[in-house]
């Protein structure tokens, strides 16, 4: 094995080299097509946008800073003291908002790991059930919240219970897909080795699957609470209940200081839960853990 | 079960002992401490004490009660069928009954249907498994199969009169009117101007075409057969083009606004997510503590990036609306304010994340330092990169539908709009079509995209 008959051979090298720039040509041409790409749809679809906006962008441009200091106006004019004042008024409507994300992720938690389990296939021999599952799920998580929760206002009233729904249904659509992602990447061997006991179903996914998959759920489950206490806060918007509601009287109203103190406390919270629910999940999964 | 003691009792012994080895083996997870053995059901037990104190705090069972349930039935109903008028004034005795679309004066049938038989002071309109109505210029006479005597009411001069019939339930009879609702599908309405039967008919009326046009009623085939004839309905236009444009200006559905406003949801959807990734690709390389070495440029970095993400994008889209207006535009630059700053904390992690050794190879090799993080680095992370922009690309169009609805235009200010009117319960319904089948396709598309460009299989 001293000497290497391909390399030695001059034509073959040519060869080699000619396929290679060839490679890379087309690799060049397909970049520069995709990079024109994002530019026609970048520059078609401002102008489009633009064209279609009430107001145009060179002359909102200059008004971008207008309204955030009309807001931080209002809330210097209030003062301090007026500014606590507002942010202890608004304090149960915000306790509402995490209480409907909160009540939600709990409810989707577990309705959605339940149906995750009937949508793996690695769990479930049957391909009906599984692919009928599935297309449940996607239905579910195309479900935008507002939707939902729109229709339920009419019908219910202006009540969380309304958001809860909206939140709760896209929830289980999104949790069960990572969960039954999650699940079919488990190892199989304790389930395998349940079955040999004469466990039956249940008792394979309980004691089989659940111990190996409940941190990466509950780790999950944590990122989906931040994204649903931003989606609750919006839902108030149309009248479900909490800080979002109230946010929008105030919008409507133009009430800077109020404004202003339902926004710090919204960025507040979500960026508190960010961040504790980024410390339990490295607990949970650990540093190594990629989620 | 042909057992003897001794074999029991060896066994036993061995079970013990191996369940000691093993105990001994693997300290804890047998003889699980009573804080392990706990906390699970300790957690349910929380967990359900929440949910039931949040079930009162919300009230949910006062909710439940004060549903308008009624209203949702009404809603149901009128989303996938539409109702029919048949309408007699008595002012306007040679009229007749003029039949007519959810009552609209635009929309008058000029056949009557096979349901109504005769016209004006003699008309037999049967009402399906609701019975027939029959009226005889002063008297209305009602036959309902359930019951035996018919209901009878006169007519004509003032207020309607109860002749005969004991009334039930469903039949309000007022000072001034009469009032008849024997099923969800029927409704007979009679006051003292007039005598009005409606009917609901499952389908969705017009949606092709709209009432005025010419190819209103027009079954497939003949319209195949039109499409391919010489003879031109318009002379100015093709045949093709006059049945798309019809369709495209149809007053009803309004197919043309409506998508054109989808189009512009996938636009602030597309153009959003694609500038976020544009701009946060720069901004994260400059934001990971291997390319940048200046620790304050880096700590000032990801501030803003949690800034830009904390900043709810709904919060985003109401500063753009003042500045901007309303439109999708203001969409465009919520989406992408908020996810600039999400890209950028994602992808500065996994430039972190990724290996270094390629990149000193390169270095190795005399590479300048551009050239060590364009082929050291970047095609590393450029698989994320993608894959991040495609899973935002489909959670975005579900985002623009949401701020659309805010005010930022698009096909969730379509829909607000129409649910506001609480009456074209079928574009509601439509419209929410459209939108479920957009994000699903979208979805689909999206890991379609991941799967074949990221792991190369299509």
């Amino acid at each position: 094995m001293a000497s290497y008959p391909a390399l030695a051979d001059a034509s073959r090298l040519a060869e080699i080299s000619q396929s290679y720039e060839r490679v890379a040509r087309n690799r060049t041409l397909y970049t520069l097509l995709l990079i024109a790409l994002c530019a026609l749809s970048i520059s078609g679809g401002l102008y489009i946008a633009d064209q279609a906006n009430s107001g145009g962008f060179w002359t909102g441009l200059g008004k971008f800073f207008d309204y955030p200091a009309e807001l931080f106006l209002g809330a210097y004019e209030k003062g301090g003291m007026g500014l606590f004042r507002l942010t202890l008024q608004y304090l149960p409507y915000l306790f509402e908002t995490l209480n409907i994300a909160l009540v939600s992720t709990l409810l989707a938690f577990f309705l959605g790991g339940a149906l995750s389990f009937v949508a793996s296939r690695t769990l479930v021999s049957n391909r009906l059930v599984v692919a009928l599952m599935r297309r449940v799920m996607d239905v579910f998580r195309a479900f935008p919240e507002i939707v939902i929760a729109l229709l339920l206002v009419l019908i219910f009233g202006p009540s969380p219970v309304a958001a809860v729904i909206a939140v709760t249904t896209h929830t289980i659509g999104a949790l069960a897909k990572q969960f039954s992602e999650v699940n079919e990447n488990c190892d199989l061997k304790a389930v395998e080795g349940i079955r040999s006991m004469g466990g039956n179903w249940f008792e394979q996914i309980r004691f089989g699957i659940l111990p190996q998959v409940l941190p990466n759920f509950l780790s999950y489950a944590l990122l989906r609470l931040e994204v649903n206490v931003r989606a609750s806060a919006i839902l108030g918007f149309v009248g479900a209940g909490g800080l979002g509601a109230e946010l929008k009287m105030v919008v409507d109203w133009n009430y800077g200081a109020d404004i202003l103190v339902i926004i710090f406390m919204l960025v507040v919270s979500i960026a508190l839960i960010d961040y504790l629910s980024g410390v339990l999940r490295h607990k949970l999964i650990g540093q190594s853990g990629q989620v | 079960m042909g057992r003897t003691m001794t074999d029991s009792h060896y066994e036993e012994t061995w079970v013990q002992g191996e369940s000691e080895r093993l105990g001994f083996q693997y300290p804890g997870v047998i003889d699980l401490s009573w804080k392990k053995r706990l906390l699970g059901p300790l957690l349910c037990l929380v967990t359900a004490l929440y949910l039931g104190v949040c079930y009162f705090a919300f009230d949910v069972s006062g909710v439940v009660e004060r549903a308008r349930g009624d209203m949702a039935q009404l809603f149901a109903l009128d989303a996938y069928a539409h109702k029919i008028h048949a309408t007699y004034q008595f002012k306007k005795p040679d009229q007749g009954f003029v039949v007519s679309l959810e009552g609209s004066k635009r929309a008058i049938y000029k056949e009557h249907p096979a349901w109504i038989e005769g016209n004006g002071a003699h008309s037999l309109i049967s009402l399906g498994s609701d019975g027939i109505l029959q009226f005889n210029g002063d008297t209305v006479t009602y036959r309902h199969p359930e019951f035996e005597q018919a209901f009878i009411f006169k007519v004509g001069e003032g207020a309607p009169e109860f002749i005969a019939g004991a009334p039930p339930a469903w039949l309000k009879v007022s000072k001034t009117q009469v009032n008849a609702r024997p099923s969800l599908f029927t409704r007979i309405w009679i006051t003292k101007s007039k005598v009005e039967a409606q009917r609901y008919f499952a389908g969705w009326e017009n949606f092709w075409f709209d009432f005025d046009s010419e190819l209103n009623g027009v079954s497939a085939r003949e319209l195949l057969k039109i499409a391919f004839s010489s003879e031109r309905l318009d002379p100015d236009i093709s045949n093709v083009r006059f049945i798309l444009s019809e369709f495209w200006t149809n007053s009803e559905w309004q197919h043309g606004e409506v998508y054109f406003a989808l189009f512009q949801t996938l636009i602030m959807a597309v153009v959003g997510t694609l500038i976020a990734g544009i701009l946060a690709l720069p901004l994260a390389f400059a934001a990971a503590a291997n390319v940048n070495p200046l620790a304050v440029a880096r700590t000032g970095l990801r501030r803003f990036f949690d800034f830009l993400r904390g900043v709810d994008m709904l919060i985003w889209s109401l500063i753009f609306i003042r500045a901007f207006g309303l439109g999708p535009l203001s969409g465009i630059f919520a989406i992408f304010f908020t996810d600039t700053g999400t890209f950028g904390k994602l992808f500065s992690e996994a430039i972190e994340n990724a290996d270094k050794k390629q990149a000193e190879g390169v270095q190795a090799t005399g590479a300048s330092a551009v050239q060590k993080y364009r082929f050291g680095l970047f095609p590393q992370i450029l698989p994320l990169f993608i894959s991040q922009m495609l899973y935002y690309l489909e959670s975005n169009t579900r985002s623009a539908t949401v701020i659309g609805a805010l005010g930022a235009g698009g096909i969730g200010l379509k829909l607000i709009e129409t649910m506001r009117t609480r009456q074209d319960w079928e574009n509601t319904l439509y419209l929410i079509a459209l939108i479920i089948i957009v994000v699903m396709v979208m979805d689909q598309l999206s890991s379609w995209l991941r799967r074949k460009l990221i792991e190369g299989q299509a």
